[in-house]
């Protein structure tokens, strides 16, 4: 069979952004915000997002998004103090 | 009595456990992570250390290798089941106690004695203690700091386990460094109970969470 009866299939770049739930203590941003005081640099409401990317094949946006969808919730992220967003596109050549 | 302690790579407690499960009487074994079945144990340890070298989250890659259904499966047979430190992280990633073990108030690893209350005593583990109890342990972690969403539950089923005493060292809600599942039979503690099973290393008082796997059914 050739891979045409499966649709197209075809290669995208994933871009999963972790970061932490609203009102939740983030001790590595207050860190760097006390770093930045440091150098006399007055900031305020630092966050830190963690960023996975990778690139998989798929037939389509959404049913690649619908993966990543489904690491998320089984390994990425901590449902318990996790927030996260997913971006998917084709892959640049 | 033969208990499992389970290792994984960048497991560093586990001859620690080994040595205190033999001085109270019980037949340990090493089991490594991609065993699956755990039948021929009465009791399982995970031990502490940096599984996966924390990477991604303390306990989380450890969380979905095939012993953790081994260890399902030992719940469900009524089988006691104890996280200390990095296992403990590894219970909570996995849903088999409630919340999570996360990034330290301070941003930094804490390594020193606490002063510790026993708040329940339901488990196999704390059964021998009295409620309430002061006891000394120390700790040493990065990602100890206890969270959950359901506070009120756990208060209203007696699953606090472990609470700081005097200190709060790491920023826990309600200071609670040790939790267990509903039954009481899946418990994990941020302290390290082998570290302070005899008197010559500085306190003994950790020493009962071994002898109660012992004395248990």
């Amino acid at each position: 069979m050739s891979k045409k009866n499966l649709g197209d299939v075809m290669k995208y770049d994933a871009e999963v952004r972790i970061s932490l739930k609203k009102g939740m203590l983030n001790p590595e941003a207050a860190t760097i915000q006390r770093a930045l005081a440091l150098l006399e640099y007055q900031v305020e409401n630092t966050s830190t997002v963690d960023l996975i990317r990778f690139q998989m094949e798929g037939n389509s946006e959404d049913a690649v998004r619908d993966e990543v969808d489904e690491m998320c919730q089984r390994l990425l992220c901590n449902p318990v103090i996790h927030d996260y967003t997913i971006e998917i596109s084709p892959k640049e050549e | 009595m033969k208990v499992g302690i389970i290792r994984f790579p960048g497991s560093n407690c586990d001859r620690d456990v080994f040595h205190v499960l033999e001085l109270v009487g019980a037949k340990p074994d090493y089991v490594w992570w991609n065993t699956r079945d755990l039948s021929d144990y009465e009791a399982i340890v995970i031990p502490g250390g940096f599984s996966y070298g924390d990477y991604l989250r303390a306990g989380a890659i450890a969380a979905i290798t095939p012993i953790i259904d081994g260890i399902k499966d030992c719940v469900s047979e009524g089988k006691p089941v104890l996280g200390i430190c990095n296992g403990a992280q590894i219970l909570a990633e996995v849903g088999l106690v409630p919340g999570v073990f996360t990034e330290n108030e301070n941003a930094k690893f804490i390594c020193e004695w606490t002063d510790l209350k026993v708040e329940s005593v339901k488990t196999p583990f704390t059964r021998l203690y009295k409620k309430n109890e002061i006891i000394k342990m120390p700790i040493a972690h990065a990602e100890g700091r206890y969270y959950t969403e359901n506070i009120q539950e756990l208060r209203d089923n007696d699953q606090i386990v472990l609470s700081f005493e005097s200190e709060n060292p790491n920023g826990s809600m309600e200071a609670i460094t040790g939790v267990c599942d509903e039954e009481g039979l899946v418990c994990a503690v941020m302290p390290h109970p082998e570290r302070a099973s005899e008197s010559i290393l500085g306190s003994d008082d950790g020493r009962k969470f071994f002898e109660g796997i012992m004395k248990f059914r």
